[in-house]
C-alpha cells in the first residue's frame, strides 16, 4: 500500500482487505485490554462524574504501563495521586481514538478518507498499537539489531513485520497532516 | 469512596510557596514514538512552530528527556495528561 496522502478533501489511503484486517484486530486487542480491568462505574456519582477512579496502582500489565504511565517519576505518593485523576479519563480517551478508526475502516478495506478530527484519533491509536506491540517484542533503540538478529521461524518476526509496517502508515498521515 | 473537598485541592507546601520553583513538564525518550510524530504531537500541543518543537523532539531523542513547557503545577499535569493521550512518555516535576 502507499500509506496515506492528503487531497482537498481529506487525506486518503487504500487498504487491503488483509492489511484492514490487522489493524482492526489489533486496534480492538488495545481495546479489550484498556477495559480489561477498568474500574466499574463508581458508585460514587461525584467520583464518576470528575472521573476518579479509586485505583492509583501502576498496572501489572507492562503493555498497560506503558499506555498509561506515571505522571511523576520520582514521587510515588504525587503519581498515585495522578493517575487517581487521570487514569480513567485516558482509557476512555484511548477507546474513542480507537472506536474512531475502527468506524472508518471498513472490514473489506478499500479507499479510508478522513477528517483532521478522525486523522487524529488514527495517529493516537495506531501509536497505542504500536507502543503495546513494542513492549511485546521488546523493542529497544537498536531496533535493527532485533529485527536482524531475528530468525524467521521466530513467532515475533510476523509482528516485527506489522510494527514496521504500521510505523510506516503512521509517519504517512503525519506527513499529509504537516 | 467518599471524596472530600480536602483531597481534591491540593494544599501547597511552605517550602513550594517559599521557594517557588517553578514546575516541569519533562518527555523522555522511549524507542517507540516515531521522531516526525513526536514533532507533530509538540506542533499540535504546545503551538510550537516547526523548528521548536523540532528541537525538542531531538532534545528527547538524543539526550534522553526535554523541558517542553514550565509555569504552575495544574497547567503541567494538563500537559502531561495529553501528551499521555498521545502515548509519549511525559511526567511532571521540579528537576531535569
Amino acid at each position: 500500500m502507499a500509506g496515506f496522502r492528503a487531497t482537498s478533501d481529506g487525506v486518503t489511503a487504500r487498504f487491503a482487505k488483509p492489511e484492514a484486517a490487522i489493524i482492526r484486530d489489533l486496534v480492538a486487542q488495545v481495546v479489550e485490554l484498556v477495559v480489561a480491568d477498568m474500574q466499574a462505574p463508581d458508585p460514587d456519582e461525584l467520583a464518576a462524574m470528575v472521573g476518579l477512579s479509586e485505583s492509583a496502582e501502576v498496572p501489572d500489565d507492562p503493555v498497560l504501563a506503558r499506555l498509561l504511565p506515571d505522571g511523576y517519576r520520582d514521587d510515588p505518593e504525587a503519581a498515585q495521586e495522578f493517575r487517581r485523576f487521570t487514569e480513567s479519563g485516558l482509557r476512555s480517551a484511548k477507546v474513542e481514538s480507537a472506536q474512531m478508526l475502527l468506524q472508518t475502516l471498513p472490514a473489506s478495506g478499500g479507499r479510508v478518507r478522513l477528517s483532521s478530527e478522525q486523522a487524529e484519533a488514527w495517529l493516537r491509536s495506531l501509536n497505542d498499537v504500536r507502543l503495546a506491540l513494542g513492549v511485546r517484542l521488546g523493542v529497544t533503540e537498536d531496533f535493527d539489531g532485533l529485527s536482524e538478529d531475528m530468525v524467521a521461524d521466530d513467532p515475533r518476526y510476523a509482528y516485527i513485520q506489522v510494527y514496521q509496517w504500521l510505523a510506516f502508515l503512521q509517519e504517512s498521515l503525519v506527513a499529509a497532516l504537516s | 469512596m467518599s471524596v472530600a473537598p480536602a483531597e481534591v485541592t491540593r494544599a501547597e507546601t511552605s517550602e513550594e510557596a517559599l521557594v517557588g520553583r517553578p514546575w516541569l513538564t519533562i518527555v523522555w525518550n522511549d524507542p517507540v514514538n516515531l521522531m516526525d510524530y513526536v514533532t507533530y504531537v509538540f506542533q499540535r500541543v504546545f503551538a510550537y512552530p516547526k523548528p521548536k518543537a523540532e528541537k525538542l523532539m531531538l532534545d528527547v531523542h538524543h539526550k534522553g528527556k526535554a523541558v517542553v513547557a514550565a509555569g504552575a503545577r495544574e497547567a503541567m499535569e494538563r500537559n502531561a495528561e495529553t501528551l499521555h493521550g498521545y502515548g509519549l512518555w511525559a511526567t511532571v516535576g521540579h528537576d531535569v
